[in-house]
């Protein structure tokens, strides 16, 4: 999995649009199957991100958390 | 030292003043030259289309001569890029010229792009042109009452927008004395009523309060313009008897034409504003691909960091401030109440209640703007 070529979106800093915009974007953008890694200094965005994730029925991949930086992986389903 | 700017809109024309003033010497001496070249004779102040979609301001309001807001001393074209050579420091224009520069800055803006959502284009009404927030005031007009939806796309520009048209509409309805027969429905993408915390915890129970429901999480899918429904791609629907919406949006489609962004948003980096991997090309306002707010204000605090860094560049060869992610915008909370938020990339915003005066306060800048397009604010 870690062989993936992943899209990263830099989303840290972003109080408007915000993360999960910024995601919701990006993912329109991407071709299905593709892994988006959003960054985000957002710690509201390790819990809503998944559940719009969960929502629409894309794949969550992972979250961690790395020096404030919150590291979420999404792929693309649909 | 050859500047050429793309666009005269917010972002190009602050800059472009700004810069002609800081260059007052260097131009004059012919050290340093500003050209600017645009799509538009016209100068178009955007946010003034709220108003126009609610009968409150009429669109040749909205317009100056772009000639007329730039300093003397800037050279101004008419005539639309149509091919980006970063390569051969150059750009041709769809008048068959060359243009050589220096430094490019790219400020061409973004446009409405409803039809990415099967149905929207066909059957809901948009007020980020001219012609449609015309077209939606006499579709208002003819409103004798029902379910109104806001449907809101992403990315999109004017982050208040949506909140706006909301408020607005509930007074103007409510003027008409026809508020009682209608229910106005928002809905928005992520899960809260604004994208910032702050302003969806007071926005949420001024709904509450205006009787305005409201659905989070919506991410329009399709439009049926026969069953008058609104289908989300998080599976839930919203029927209309008048659907109002903010399409997402696209950069200009000569950069996506060109190459230098997926759906026409520059690479760019978040301090010095340059695009990515070019040294001499400055990005600008709507069309970065930075993760902040796509509004006036937004290409307003860029213009006056980059203006700064590229007069510093004439001057002594080299940049001297980062841009920090400032925004600042007004929130129209009605027809007679306002209030605003600013942040920054480190700072959230923390809203106060709307004021009277913070409204006031904003039709004065609905006139002030020109001030500020000349660089005098
Ligand atoms: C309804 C509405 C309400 C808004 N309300 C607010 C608000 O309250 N506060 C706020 O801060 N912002 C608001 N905005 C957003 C604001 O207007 C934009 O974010 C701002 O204009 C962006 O500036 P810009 O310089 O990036 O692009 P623009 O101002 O759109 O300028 C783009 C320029 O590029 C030119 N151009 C296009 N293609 C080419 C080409 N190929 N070659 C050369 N030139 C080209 C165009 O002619 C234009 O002059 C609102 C917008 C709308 C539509």
């Amino acid at each position: 999995m870690g062989e993936e070529k992943v899209k990263v979106v830099d989303a840290t800093g972003s109080f408007c649009p915000g993360p999960l915009m910024e995601l919701i974007a990006r993912l329109k953008e991407a071709a299905v199957g593709d892994v988006l890694e959003l960054l985000s200094s957002d710690k509201g965005s390790a819990a809503d991100v998944p559940e719009w994730v969960n929502k629409v029925g894309h794949e969550m991949l992972g979250s961690a958390e790395k020096d404030g930086v919150w590291h979420i992986r999404v792929r693309k389903v649909k | 030292m050859k500047i050429l700017i793309i666009g005269g809109g917010m972002g190009g024309t602050i800059l472009a003043n700004n810069l002609a003033r800081r260059l007052h010497e260097e131009l004059h001496s012919g050290k340093a030259r500003i050209t600017m070249l645009s799509a538009s004779e016209r100068h178009m102040y955007q946010p003034g289309l709220l108003y126009v979609a609610v009968g409150r301001m009429m669109p040749d309001e909205l317009y100056r001569d772009q000639r007329r807001l730039l300093e003397p001393g800037i050279e101004f074209h008419v005539d639309p890029v149509a091919e980006f050579n970063l390569d051969q420091n150059e750009v041709r224009t769809e008048g068959g010229k060359t243009y050589a520069y220096d430094v490019l800055v790219i400020a061409t803006g973004s446009r409405i792009f409803p039809d990415a959502i099967p149905g929207l284009a066909e059957n809901a009404e948009f007020f980020y042109t001219e012609e449609s927030a015309v077209h939606m005031f006499k579709r208002l007009q003819e409103f004798q009452g029902g379910r109104v939806v806001i449907a809101v796309g992403v990315p999109h520009k004017c982050p208040m927008a949506p909140l706006e048209i909301t408020f607005m509409l509930h007074d103007y309805f409510k003027d008409r004395g026809i508020l009682d027969k209608t229910q106005i429905h928002y809905t928005y993408p992520i899960g809260r009523t604004h994208s910032l915390e702050n302003v969806a915890k007071w926005a949420t129970p001024e709904f509450d309060r205006l009787g305005i429901s409201y659905e989070t999480l919506f991410n329009m899918k399709e439009v049926d313009g026969k069953g008058k429904v609104v289908r989300s791609e998080e599976g839930t629907e919203a029927p209309y008897d008048l659907l109002i919406s903010i399409p997402a949006h696209k950069g200009m489609e000569v950069i996506e034409k060109n190459g230098l962004g997926q759906s026409g948003w520059i690479p760019t980096d978040r301090h010095r504003l340059n695009m990515e991997g070019r040294d001499n090309v400055f990005v600008l306002g709507d069309t970065t691909n930075l993760p902040i707010s796509k509004a006036g204000s937004t290409a307003h605090f860029e213009a006056d960091a980059l203006a700064e860094n590229l007069a510093a560049l004439v001057k002594i060869g080299a940049p001297v401030r980062d841009y920090d992610g400032k925004v600042f915008c007004f929130i129209e909370a009605g027809k007679d109440r306002a209030t605003y938020a600013m942040f920054t990339y480190q700072n959230p915003p923390s809203p106060k209640p709307p004021t009277k005066a913070v409204h006031w306060f904003k039709m004065a800048y609905n006139k002030l703007y020109w001030a500020s397009a000349r660089g005098l604010l």
